[in-house]
């Protein structure tokens, strides 16, 4: 199967490069545009025996490696 | 003081760090390759160089932090062992779990290369000892990432604890409280962006960094 982790800044934690992105959109006309979060996407195959077991073990990658939880938030989706 | 410098893929201030090393304790420095899981033996301090340590891959520092070294540098941090960490090397510390905190994009988004002011924030630790509380001295930064931030209780705890080694005066990079370096909480580890190691001899523009070194080196030998 094939998870996808989404990380991004914590809420409260300033995001210098979602404001310039949102800058940047103002400037191109599109009006009401607000709170531009950037974050990254990881995705990789993952073998598990079930989706649960496969959320758990991304879980843990995220707590160890993939997310810096101090300033980030993650979520994981499990697809197939 | 016997002294080691930890190389990873993509470090760049290893050869710095271990000059100037090796000029205050009069011995050679050895140079640890980040594959290696044991340290050399007899250690009294470890020096996490700045660079780019895996291109900075993922968030700076973090896949260094899980390189096989890094367990034992870990564990010779908490048997007392003196570690600093300078520039990537603080991110690496911070990420490897030894100092508190984050290092973020600089709140400019722009790579900061110039010399800054710095406060020295406590005379209370082996890195600090020779320098004057509140004296001003002038460093060399050169990062992306060295925006500090942690939450209120951890960054009460470095307040309250005395912790702050060097803060800027005039902050290039947005970091909560001006903070340029941190102490771990038995004052033997040292992370900070600023670079000692460039500012050790009169043909680097200045000498404010050679300080740190030579009262560090006189604490250490105290201390045997």
């Amino acid at each position: 199967m094939k998870a996808r982790v989404t990380v991004t800044l914590r809420n409260g934690v300033l995001d210098p490069q979602g404001q310039a992105i949102q800058h940047a959109l103002g400037s191109l006309g599109f009006e009401g545009v607000e709170n531009v979060r950037q974050g990254k996407v990881i995705e990789f195959d993952i073998d598990a025996a079930s989706d649960d077991e496969a959320r758990g073990t991304v879980k843990d990658m995220c707590e160890k490696l993939l997310a810096n939880t101090v300033i980030e938030t993650y979520s994981v989706e499990i697809l197939h | 003081m016997r002294s080691a410098v930890i190389v990873f893929p993509g470090s760049n201030c290893d050869r710095d760090m271990a000059v100037a090393l090796s000029k205050v304790s009069g011995k050679a420095t050895e140079m640890v390759w980040h594959k290696e899981s044991h340290l050399p033996s007899r250690l009294d301090l470890i020096a996490i160089p700045g660079g780019f340590s895996f291109g900075d891959f993922l968030r700076c520092g973090a896949i260094a932090a899980r390189a096989p070294i890094m367990r034992a540098v870990v564990e010779f941090a908490a048997g007392g062992g003196y570690v600093l960490g300078v520039c990537n090397g603080f991110q690496v510390m911070i990420e490897a779990g030894l100092l508190p905190g984050a290092l973020m994009r600089n709140q400019s988004l722009k790579f900061i290369c110039k010399p800054v002011s710095l406060e020295v924030g406590t005379v209370d630790s082996p890195y600090t000892q020779g320098y004057s509380k509140d004296q001003i001295l002038s460093l060399p930064v050169a990062h992306h990432d060295g925006n500090y931030i942690a939450d209120h209780e951890t960054l009460s705890r470095l307040e309250d604890g005395d912790r702050v080694a060097f803060r800027y005066t005039e902050n290039p990079n947005g970091s909560q409280g001006n903070i340029a370096g941190i102490l771990s909480e038995n004052r033997r580890c040292l992370g900070m962006m600023p670079h000692p190691e460039r500012a050790i001899e009169k043909e680097h523009g200045n000498r404010d960094g050679q300080l740190l070194f030579t009262s560090l080196a006189k604490n250490v030998m105290a201390a045997v």
